[in-house]
């Protein structure tokens, strides 16, 4: 296997990656780069999207993606996304809604509902169903997950009437 | 061939703790200089909120905002014994061991209080945000963490506590099974309705309504997470899940989650539950154990509704498409004859 | 006995939906996990398992894996210090039977070998592919029932009818109240059935794992995604004959249970490796070793027979349940005694008898899982009462509420009901779902006994 070196814009900086032709964006985030742990590893078979990350906005498995084909092209993590519109909306949401227990699958939930809403402002249910069908979550029944979407979507198009009030007190 | 539709119930029942009792669990308790009061033990944080359970109980018996309490678990160095992180026991046995540690340091509090105001301990009240005063005078009133401060520096005392719940150890009859085996026991029932398809086998759940009775709530946030994460798992457990598809057979055993199927948030129905509070004496504030039950009601009624749709007695989980299927054959088999 | 529902006081925090305390830091991305944890100069364990479900292992060659690139160490049964074997839960009267990498004999498929720990994930995988391990076939069995009959291969010596003993001399785990046979020959109507549940795996989102890190004064921190941490030091000193003062074990935030980091997994493996190597082990399951490899839900095949009079009253349940343990003990005699004394359910039933038999098949050992040997009862229960509700042609609320267990009845396990609400939550659940019931159900209460 011969050593490669690429660039990469992650989270905003341009980075120089030392990879072979299997070395998978999920390694180089997680090890190489600091440890952008955000993105997780449950199954490295692109079956439970906790490692989903943005690849130029689009969402992607980082477990499954060559870094090798990815030179030139950016990539966002959930750690990058802190300043990014809508981000603290969706998060907020997720609170809100109670959608997440053990806090796994999270990350990837977010960035996913992140892709959705930048493409689609306003889903149906059955495109929040469809959206988040690469996610799964084992502890919440997912019913708290569709809700935060929902309401997100509020927050983040309808103003603040539309965000319903959180029904718990902080912990 | 056509979508039928069928109801179902189950009632349950679910004992709280480890079978036959004798596991322990421990906690301390102990106020900083600033006024927080740290709640030490070794139990594990699974997502299921122990860290937000316990809290709000040491917050609850020592009287102060739930705020200041932090909780400090899974670290064998410094946290007492823990007996394990399961059998629905963490808010019944740790929480009764974070009540005991909790009342112990509640005194050692009231006791440096009542110094600082020259009155008697037992005339003492807290407000529950932060402030301790003498009954029915709340001008006479000292902010908890200035107690706490002044127990550490000026009276040399540690406001502090050591609890531990043991619930005692029974023994089972190997010959009748005469036993004590738990300390309470939890209700749920739950009634659901299916839609299956008797040309593909696939059933869909489309409604799924619940009553749990657990005795008091500690937390009636987390208790609908965990009721509603555990529908979505008996949903799993019902219809889909297995690892030998063909038991006892070990052939075409799953290696990833494209061939081990759980169900995805399309295949959740809408899910309503009600809770009824019934506290038992043995629980902490009368909570019974609620993490392991949610699944239990819902895998029966799902399969008394698809034999209720079809007319058929399926007594076998998963009742995948081709179980479905293979019920309807015999039965068409059956009704011939 | 109380005579009246007690009340719930009026309490502070206590009964507030308070949010997750954890939620921001999940959102955020920054809780960590074990797996998130590196160390300077960790290295990585993977196992070499059995390809075999039963067989005698005539040799097992490590060389070629200790030559690969990357390699530090290769572990086998040999580098265990005390042959001391995995006994399960001792305060239910566990009994060592399971190797920590197998000696003489494989007993499933998956059992592990031979550990093979190098620099990076990816050498210690293709290093445990060489490990070369020459076998004997044995016949193997997959069915409860097959592996209690005479004649079927013995998988533990320790066990050799395939099933473990309860007590000093019991098959299985029992429950005799009244007189069952009786019972059943004075009912109107005696309801037959099997019911059988599949292995589950518990899936959590977090495969298991841990990291084993020396911290240069003897003792080893092991960071650990166990739900278990006082009981897994204690088995891991034991193992490695190590005294106990000088294990940590740590928890952070776990990615979800289920039961399935309940079992004794990788902390013994990893520890060891930890000790022989002088530097940080990881030792965490692949997603295909979490399917395959780690302890499932067991499947259970139960037999129920009822008594029923046509008014509808339960007089007699006789069961039969076989659990299917898969290859060694772990925690199964618990699962089957929790079972055991689960019945007859939420129902006051005077005749009741139960065999549980906890049975070794070549299949990999079951272990706990959320509602751990109550959940194969509850599914078996609740379809057996809508088939008895069937074959006297009765209403299943009606059923079941007319049996339903109050205070002061007698359960299976020779003590007086406490604290129940069966009746209660029943009726409410009638009311959710718009079910009318009639005034006679509506009037019944767990807290007053049937009259007459």
């Amino acid at each position: 296997m011969t050593a490669k070196i690429l660039s990469l814009n992650v989270n905003g900086r341009d980075e120089t990656i030392l990879c072979d032709g299997l070395t998978t964006l999920q390694e180089v985030l997680r090890d190489q780069l600091g440890l952008l742990t955000s993105v997780k590893d449950g199954c490295t078979q692109g079956g439970c999207g906790s490692c989903s990350v943005l690849v130029d906005g689009e969402l992607w498995l980082s477990c499954l993606a060559p870094v090798a084909a990815l030179a030139g092209r950016a990539v966002m993590t959930l750690e990058g996304l802190k300043q990014s519109a809508g981000i603290a909306a969706i998060q907020q949401s997720f609170i809100d809604n109670s959608a997440a227990q053990c806090g796994f699958c999270t990350p990837g939930m977010i960035l996913t509902v992140k892709a959705l809403l930048d493409a689609n402002p306003e889903p149906s249910h059955d495109e929040i169903l469809e959206a988040l069908s690469g996610n799964l979550c084992r502890c919440t029944g997912y019913l708290p997950i569709v809700e935060a979407v929902k309401d997100a979507a509020a927050r983040l198009s309808g103003g603040a009437d539309a965000a319903r009030a959180s029904e718990g007190r902080e912990g | 061939m056509a979508k039928l539709r069928g109801t179902g119930m189950a009632a349950v029942n679910y004992p709280t703790g480890m079978h036959l009792g004798g596991d322990p669990t421990m906690a301390l308790v102990h106020a900083t200089s600033s006024g927080s009061f740290v709640v030490t033990l070794s139990s594990v944080e699974l997502g299921q909120g122990l860290k937000t359970v316990l809290a709000q109980i040491a917050a609850e018996t020592l009287g102060v905002p739930l705020e200041a309490v932090v909780v400090d678990t899974g670290d064998t160095d410094t946290g007492p014994h823990c007996s394990g992180t399961g059998a629905s026991r963490t808010t019944h046995r740790a929480g009764n061991a974070v009540i005991a540690a909790a009342k112990e340091a509640r005194q050692e509090m009231l006791d440096v209080a009542a110094e600082m105001l020259e009155v008697s301990a037992d005339d003492l009240v807290t407000d529950g945000k932060g402030n301790i005063h003498v009954k029915g005078v709340v001008e006479k009133s000292l902010p908890a963490a200035e107690v706490a401060a002044a127990g550490q520096f000026v009276y040399g005392k540690s406001i502090s506590g050591r609890g531990i719940f043991l619930p005692p150890a029974s023994k089972q009859d190997p010959e009748t099974g005469e036993s004590a085996p738990y300390s309470t026991q939890a209700h749920a029932c739950t009634v659901v309705e299916v839609e299956v398809d008797t040309e593909t086998g696939a059933v869909r759940v489309l409604s799924l309504k619940s009553v749990y009775e657990i005795g008091r709530q500690v937390n009636p946030e987390l208790v609908k997470g965990q009721i509603v994460g555990g529908a979505w798992m008996g949903i799993g457990h019902a219809l889909y899940e297995t690892t030998a598809p063909y038991y006892p057979a070990i052939d075409h055993a799953p290696y990833d989650f494209l061939n081990y199927v759980i169900p995805g948030a399309a295949e959740m129905p809408e899910v309503q539950c009600e809770i009824l509070e019934y506290p038992s004496e043995t629980g902490p504030y009368g909570a019974k154990g609620v993490g392991e039950m949610v699944a239990n009601a819902p895998i029966p009624a799902i399969v008394n509704a698809i034999n209720n749709a079809l007319d058929v007695c399926i007594g076998e989980i998963p009742v995948t498409p081709e179980v479905v299927l293979r019920a309807l054959e015999e039965k068409a088999r059956a009704d011939g004859a | 006995m109380a005579s009246e529902a007690p009340k719930a006081e009026a309490l502070n925090v206590v009964g507030q939906p308070v949010k997750l305390r954890d939620l921001k830091k999940h959102v955020g991305g920054q809780t960590s996990y074990c797996d998130d944890l590196r160390f300077p100069r960790m290295l990585h364990l993977k196992m070499h398992r059995s390809v075999q479900p039963h067989a005698k292992l005539l040799a097992v060659d490590t060389a070629a894996a200790a030559r690969s690139e990357g390699v530090v160490r290769v572990l086998t049964h040999a580098d265990l210090p005390g042959g001391e074997l995995w006994s399960g839960l001792a305060t239910v009267g566990g009994a060592g039977d399971e190797p920590v990498l197998a000696s003489d004999k494989v007993r499933w498929k998956g059992e592990a070998i031979a550990a093979v720990v190098a620099r990076t994930p990816e050498q210690a995988e293709a290093a445990a592919a060489k490990v070369k391990v020459r076998y004997e076939p044995l016949p193997a069995v997959f069915d409860v029932e097959e592996a209690l009959a005479a004649g079927a291969p013995n998988l533990i010596a320790h066990w050799p009818g395939n099933h473990y003993i309860f007590g000093d001399d019991h098959a299985a785990a029992q429950i005799r109240l009244g007189d069952v046979e009786k019972a059943l020959a004075e009912a109107d109507r005696v309801v037959e059935n099997v019911y059988q549940t599949s292995p589950i795996e518990q899936a959590p989102l977090e495969t298991i794992g841990c990291v084993a890190v020396p911290d240069g004064d003897g003792r080893y921190t092991v960071h650990t995604g166990s739900q278990s941490l006082s009981s897994t030091l204690k088995s891991v000193a034991a193992y490695l004959g190590l005294p106990a003062n000088r294990l940590r074990f740590v928890s952070g935030s776990v990615g979800g249970g289920f039961g399935g980091k309940a079992d004794l997994a990788v902390e013994v493996t990893a520890t060891l490796a930890a000790i022989k190597t002088g530097r940080p082990v990881k030792y965490r399951y692949t997603r295909e070793e979490e399917m395959f490899a780690s302890s499932t839900r067991a499947a259970w095949r139960v037999y129920i027979k009822d008594g029923v009079m046509n008014d509808g009253r339960i007089v007699a349940r006789k069961v039969t349940t076989y659990h299917d343990s898969g290859a060694y003990l772990r925690m199964s005699n618990y699962g089957a005694m929790k079972h055991s004394t689960h019945w007859p359910g939420p129902y006051t039933v005077a005749n009741v008898w139960v065999d549980v038999y906890c049975v070794f098949t070549n299949r990999t050992p079951s272990g706990a899982m959320r509602g751990f040997g109550i959940m194969p009862a509850s599914f078996a229960i609740e379809v057996q009462m809508d088939r008895v509700a069937k074959a006297i042609g009765m209403d299943p609320w009606r059923l079941r509420l007319l049996n339903a267990y109050r205070n002061g009845d007698m359960r299976g396990h020779h003590r007086a009901v406490k604290d129940a609400a069966m009746i209660e939550t029943i009726q409410a659940t009638a009311k959710l779902s718009e079910q009318n019931l009639t005034g006679d159900l509506q009037s019944l209460s767990s807290w007053r006994q049937k009259a007459g």
